[in-house]
């Protein structure tokens, strides 16, 4: 059976758990069909409808008042507690900071191997093993990882990877709900205060185009042209470590292995070379647009089309046209 | 706080801005890239002096990896570290991060301490795991991703940084912080320090000081295990457009009506 841990953040499922099970249900073709989603929180019983569109076979909801609020001591010992009883040969969970905390906490306590960031995930046609790769390196390579003996095979898996599954609105699964043993004194950590980060910019990994720059961008004045396309394409703007690191761009605009993995529709690259950090993060993408005037980088190699110039007047020269396409549009209306 | 001890976990790991894919053969090129200490490691150690600075403490920087890790440790002594302990042992080769966690957590055991800390996650890696799991294993509290962190008594006060949200924590000691790159500008190696700094003693840690079961331990003893290691192949070439920026931005547009991302006229 292949467990998937949905997480869920104040009665909202996060779409990383819903696209494991997507996943999950496809490896368990080559298993035994069962995935069991497992949900943790107080209250939220309502929450298996949602999952049962994804297509679990089971749902189990795990509520106690303790697990209100996330905490790494109260959600490991209640997932200690469900696994034990359950029993899985292999364990998913989003790779989110929170489930890249309580994946190594819960694996050492069930003395398993865990792999974190997992980027695909297969089974092992003969042994039946979960192969799991990962990048290492700083996405320089790539490592199939195996957990032979131990059990549950444990992976974390980042938001993005695997695409969100469509729902079966007519589908409905019966859910357990299974009450931990918790009290006050399993939680060490104690939670004194909660601060939302400011966002200015949407969440790129939701973007369904993302126009991106990199160095060869020159300057933050420039990121405005970029912009302004992504505006006018209804998409959004990110960049490489090097435009964050220039400080044209906040942290959390970057693509890449230590940024955001995105798969969007359309990915446009300005004057991104392409380094296998950046690549590890976007390369799913659908349709890939690079800019670039070395028409050896990296990036025009994996670009469906790549466009040998520079960027800027072509760039301009874009804006004007969708600009005009755009005008056409509210005359007819008009 | 004389008594206040405190271990940090560093790691030596390859610079990974500087790994390359040999393009012809698409292996690995380690050779000529320099060894670092992991640069949140060093964030740590700069945490551990602070509190040394301010309250008085004992630092024990602590590594595991091949005899040449030294440099690390040596480093560490530079920057004002008390005592430095080399964990080295064939048997220990090829460790996953359960077992690697197993291993440092029975020489936090054995040097004895009140605080550890460690990077968030080493560059060559990037798992976040190890951390973590020798807090697990020493049955301690963890704090994961400190982005600030102050000492009230007995209790440590952490801002640590989530996907959404910071949060405000606080636990009792003893405990593990795992921290990252926002704490802290990590000082330089001081003269003072430098001087001298070659002679200071070293302890080593091998398997008869640590006795483990040699079945329990390295590639042996490793949950995981990795089946193969490759770069990525190339994916296959799409169009190459080299010419004027009307056409350039002409084929674009057409290019996205055909692949139906903006709506056709």
């Amino acid at each position: 059976m292949i467990m998937v841990y949905c997480e869920q953040r104040n009665g909202e499922l996060l779409n990383v758990g819903l696209e494991l099970i997507g996943k999950a249900v496809e490896l368990s073709k080559d298993l035994d069909g069962e995935v069991t989603a497992v949900v943790c929180g107080n209250k939220i019983t309502q929450l298996s409808d949602k999952i049962s569109q994804y297509g679990a076979t089971r749902i189990i909801i795990v509520e106690h008042p303790l697990l209100e609020k996330y905490t790494v001591d109260a959600y490991t010992e209640a997932l200690y507690q469900v696994i034990t009883s359950e029993n899985p040969d292999i364990l998913l969970l989003g790779a989110t900071l929170t489930g890249r905390e309580l994946g190594p906490r819960l694996a050492a306590r069930l003395r398993t191997g865990l792999t974190a960031d997992c980027t695909n995930l297969e089974i092992d046609p003969e042994s039946k093993l979960l192969l799991m790769t990962r990048p290492a390196f700083g996405g320089n390579l790539m490592a199939t990882i195996i957990c032979p003996e131990r059990r549950p095979q444990m992976a974390t898996i980042r938001p993005g990877v695997f695409p969100l599954p469509k729902p079966d609105t007519q589908r409905e699964v019966e859910a357990y709900v299974f009450t931990p043993k918790l009290s006050e004194e399993d939680i060490k950590v104690k939670v004194q205060q909660i601060i939302a980060k400011v966002r200015k910019h949407k969440d790129i990994t939701a973007e369904k185009i993302i126009v991106a720059g990199g160095r060869g961008v020159g300057s933050k004045e420039n990121f405005e042209l970029l912009e302004e396309l992504a505006e006018l394409l209804g998409g959004g703007i990110a960049g490489s470590r090097a435009a964050v690191d220039e400080g044209w761009l906040p942290k959390d605009l970057q693509v890449g292995q230590t940024g955001k993995v995105v798969r969007p529709k359309l990915y446009i690259a300005i004057g991104i070379s392409g380094a296998i950090q950046h690549l590890a993060g976007m390369q799913e993408s659908e349709y890939i647009i690079a800019i670039n005037k070395d028409p050896e980088a990296p990036i025009m190699k994996i670009a469906d089309l790549a466009i040998v110039g520079d960027w800027k007047p072509i760039v301009r020269r874009l804006i004007q046209q969708l600009k005009q396409t755009m005008n056409i549009q509210e005359e007819k209306i008009s | 706080m004389m008594s206040f001890r405190i271990i940090v976990f560093a790691k030596q790991v390859p610079d990974t801005t500087e790994v390359r894919v040999d393009p012809i053969k698409g292996t690995l090129i380690r050779d000529g890239v320099k060894s670092i200490m992991n640069p949140e490691d060093k964030n740590a150690l700069e945490v551990a002096l602070q509190l040394k600075d301010k309250y008085g403490a004992k630092v024990t920087v602590i590594t595991m990896g091949p005899p040449s890790a030294e440099a690390i440790l040596r480093e560490s002594y530079a920057m004002g570290a008390d005592e430095a302990v080399l964990i080295t042992d064939p048997l220990y080769a090829g460790s996953d991060t359960w077992v690697t966690s197993m291993i440092l957590a029975k020489a936090a055991q054995m040097m004895g301490f009140d605080l550890i800390l460690t990077g968030r996650q080493a560059i060559d890696g990037d798992t976040a795991q190890v951390g973590i799991e020798i807090a697990e294993h020493l049955k301690i509290p963890v704090i994961a991703y400190a982005v600030d962190l102050k000492i009230e008594g007995e209790r440590v006060i952490v801002t640590r940084e989530l996907d959404n949200t910071y949060e405000v924590v606080s636990t009792r000691i003893p405990c593990l912080v795992t921290c990252t790159k926002e704490l802290n500008k990590p000082r330089y190696m001081r003269v003072e320090n430098i001087f001298g700094y070659f002679d200071r003693p070293i302890s080593i840690f091998n398997n008869s000081v640590l006795k483990f079961d040699k079945n329990e331990v390295g590639l042996v003893g490793s949950p995981t295990k990795v089946r193969r290691t490759f770069t990525k192949g190339p994916k296959e070439q799409g169009t190459i457009f080299n010419g004027t920026a009307d056409e350039a931005a002409e084929l674009i547009l057409s290019k996205l009506k055909a692949e139906k991302l903006i709506s056709e006229q």
